[in-house]
């Protein structure tokens, strides 16, 4: 634990470094009333070859700066033509026609299901484990074998998540999260998409949630513990509530990963651009256990290589899927800098 | 007395009881994982016990292979299991290795830019910039490929004459390699950005100040004494980013052509024109034939490559980054 503690000191330094710009966020007392030092030398002086370099990294970053604004213009511009809001609540239907085969309702709100379902696994299941990490963390021996099996996680290519699902979800034991027919398991539904959905965001909520666990000094527990608060107590209501920037941080990061990932999708989920509910179920599980879709795979299914082959379909959903991203990044990046404010004890 | 000093969280949630629990979830999460490896190996065992090393090398048309698997489970005449992953190895190493260089330098210029040389209103654009690219989903990489680049690669760069070279063998259409790399490029970058940035901004500011001090241009510096000194993180980064791109699957799916065929760089320049297909989207285009107990043992061989090389790549990725953090350089 000493040495995670030390760990996320070096790196809030960094960033308090890379917010002043002196080392170690340290401010000079003077910094206030000078004017930002000058002293950089110009590239003027420099051999060719080191001038060469610098325009080498201008044109790389303006290189950056024009992809990420052709994605996003590209895709306005589609987006704005071929987008009509009707698609967003007519479901997919077949048809010879652009006319005919409707929108992508489905499709947009089974992205929502499966961000709302995904996260509310992996928030729950990733913040209990970083606490354990961070607050327990005994014997050390389990500590490091867990910390491993997470960046292993993070590490397992989602393909191989979706085939593991495929085992299983398709296993009798659990057939009543998805279709059985006659003793068959279907093994696609959102109960066993937005799992394995969520084992992939789960990483991204456990290392965030253990940098906001790993900020909070020691002598704020140490203050806890003195006026008699066990230690769940202190970790339910004096970490937690503090930490909650980063753990939104995290839970927006997983979120983002879950709605943006295909393969598990179209392994665990997909087949169909409709939801294809179960009968004799009760209303909201009759569509939970069965197939359905998303975004995500009516833009894959609807590139000129899937099965639909409707462009123009898969830039409206391809925008949308685009709004929804940037939105959450927009959302993280207000959390993230709250968090900064508040998170770092620094006052 | 004791009993309002426990009243709030009293027996039901005492420490011992929490710690047991949240211990309980932590083991059911390890044990979780060594499922997940144990399921894909005994998945894809019968595979690799048919071929023996030979899965792994050359030998035969992939895809052929592939659908005289998928169709031996209805023939009655056991299964056939002969498979040889070469080309697909071969294309997922080409790919990736491709797009983890160029990525690589393109990181490296850019981490450098950032930290050192962009000026403040640059450096605010240019973040924001590298944190969106990373979280664009794959699907829309794949669509502007389809739609945008490989269009564009096989209506302007690859000449009729290319084009009528190799007519007999290959047709060469856009899917390509080099959209691919230049797609997963694009992808995979960021990520590694975000790495070096954290790493170069944490080099001791001394370091730089001595080498400064002694004369040497600020460009020379932070290449010779700041890249040199984020060494590890550079490699720690480099192979997080390889274990990203050896699972990208939708992506490539899409856009790398879709035939097994391995590019021959013999062949001169024009072998980046050539499609083929890696490992990963291999499994999504056969996942249909799950069905069939031969297939499904062979995509699972697939996917246990696959988990065994990510899993070793992001080990030693994570376990570079750490041996460094002793030496406060992290």
């Amino acid at each position: 634990m000493e040495g995670s503690v030390s760990d996320q000191h070096s790196t809030v330094e960094q960033q308090a470094e890379l917010e002043t710009g002196f080392p170690g966020g340290v401010v000079p007392p003077d910094a206030g009333n000078r004017p930002p030092t000058k002293a950089v030398e110009g590239s003027s002086t420099w051999s060719l070859i080191d001038r060469i370099g610098l325009a080498f990294c201008w044109f790389l970053g303006l290189l950056f700066c024009a992809i990420a604004a052709a994605i996003v213009i590209f895709l306005l511009i589609q987006g704005i033509t071929y987008l009509k809001l009707d698609q967003l609540v007519t479901p997919a239907a077949s048809g010879f026609t652009e006319g005919e085969t409707g929108g992508f309702s489905d499709a947009f709100f089974g992205t929502i299901i499966l961000g709302v379902m995904g996260i509310s696994m992996a928030l729950p299941i990733g913040v209990a484990i970083a606490v354990w990490l961070v607050e327990y963390g005994r014997p050390r021996a389990l500590a490091r074998l867990t910390e491993v099996t997470i960046e292993a996680i993070a590490g397992i290519p989602s393909i191989v998540l979706a085939l593991f699902g495929t085992v299983i979800f398709t296993s009798t034991a659990l057939g009543f999260l998805s279709r059985t027919s006659e003793g068959v398991v279907f093994g696609r539904s959102f109960f066993a998409a937005s799992s394995m959905l969520a084992l992939e965001a789960l990483p991204l909520v456990v290392a965030s949630t253990r940098e906001g666990l790993n900020a909070i000094p020691r002598h704020v527990r140490e203050a806890s513990y003195a006026v008699g608060k066990t230690k769940a107590a202190t970790t339910r209501r004096i970490l937690l509530p503090t930490a909650r920037p980063q753990i939104a941080t995290g839970g927006m990061l997983g979120l983002g990963r879950i709605i943006g990932d295909t393969a598990i999708i179209v392994v665990l989920l997909g087949a169909t651009q409709n939801f294809s509910e179960v009968e004799g179920v009760p209303f909201p599980l009759n569509y939970l256990r069965g197939a359905g879709t998303s975004l995500t795979n009516f833009v894959y299914e609807a590139s000129p290589t899937g099965n639909l082959n409707q462009p123009t379909k898969a830039y409206a959903a391809a925008f949308v899927l685009l709004l929804m991203v940037l939105a959450l990044n927009a959302a993280t990046d207000v959390v993230h800098r709250r968090a900064k404010k508040v998170g770092t004890w620094s006052h | 007395m004791e009993e309002e000093f426990q009243s709030e969280y009293g027996p039901k949630w005492s420490d011992q009881r929490v710690e047991r629990m949240l211990g309980a979830l932590v083991l059911a999460m390890v044990a979780l994982l060594l499922a997940l490896i144990v399921t894909v190996f005994i998945n894809g065992w019968p595979s690799f016990a048919h071929n023996g090393l030979s899965w792994f090398g050359p030998g035969g048309n992939v895809d052929d292979q592939l659908s005289e698997i998928s169709q031996s489970a209805e023939g009655g005449a056991g299964y056939i299991y002969t498979f040889h992953a070469w080309p697909l190895i071969w294309s997922t190493i080409l790919i990736c290795g491709g797009a983890v260089i160029f990525g690589l330098i393109t990181a490296l210029f850019i981490s450098v830019f950032l930290i050192e040389f962009a000026p403040a209103w640059m450096s605010n654009v240019l973040r924001p910039v590298v944190r969106f690219l990373a979280s664009v989903p794959s699907v829309i990489y794949g669509l502007l490929g389809v739609l945008v680049l490989v269009p564009f690669i096989g209506n302007h760069l690859i000449t009729e004459h290319q084009k009528s070279s190799v007519a007999g063998i290959i047709s060469l259409t856009g899917y390509s390699l080099m959209a691919a790399v230049i797609i997963l490029t694009v992808m995979i970058a960021p990520l590694m950005v975000s790495i070096f940035t954290d790493a170069l901004a944490s080099v001791k500011a001394g370091w730089l100040e001595g080498s400064l001090a002694l004369g040497v241009n600020r460009w020379r510096t932070i290449w010779k004494i700041g890249v040199r000194a984020a060494r590890p993180a550079i490699v720690a980064g480099t192979v997080l980013a390889l274990a990203r791109a050896i699972g990208e699957s939708v992506m490539l799916a899409m856009i790398s052509g879709s035939t097994a065929f391995a590019p021959n760089p013999a062949d001169g320049l024009i072998f980046i024109y050539e499609p083929s297909r890696p490992l990963a989207p291999t499994i999504v285009k056969s996942i249909d034939q799950l069905s069939s107990p031969p297939a499904k043992a062979t995509l699972f061989a697939i996917a246990a490559f696959l988990l065994f090389s990510a899993a070793m790549f992001s080990l030693a990725g994570w376990a570079t980054r750490r041996a460094m953090s002793k030496y406060g350089a992290a």
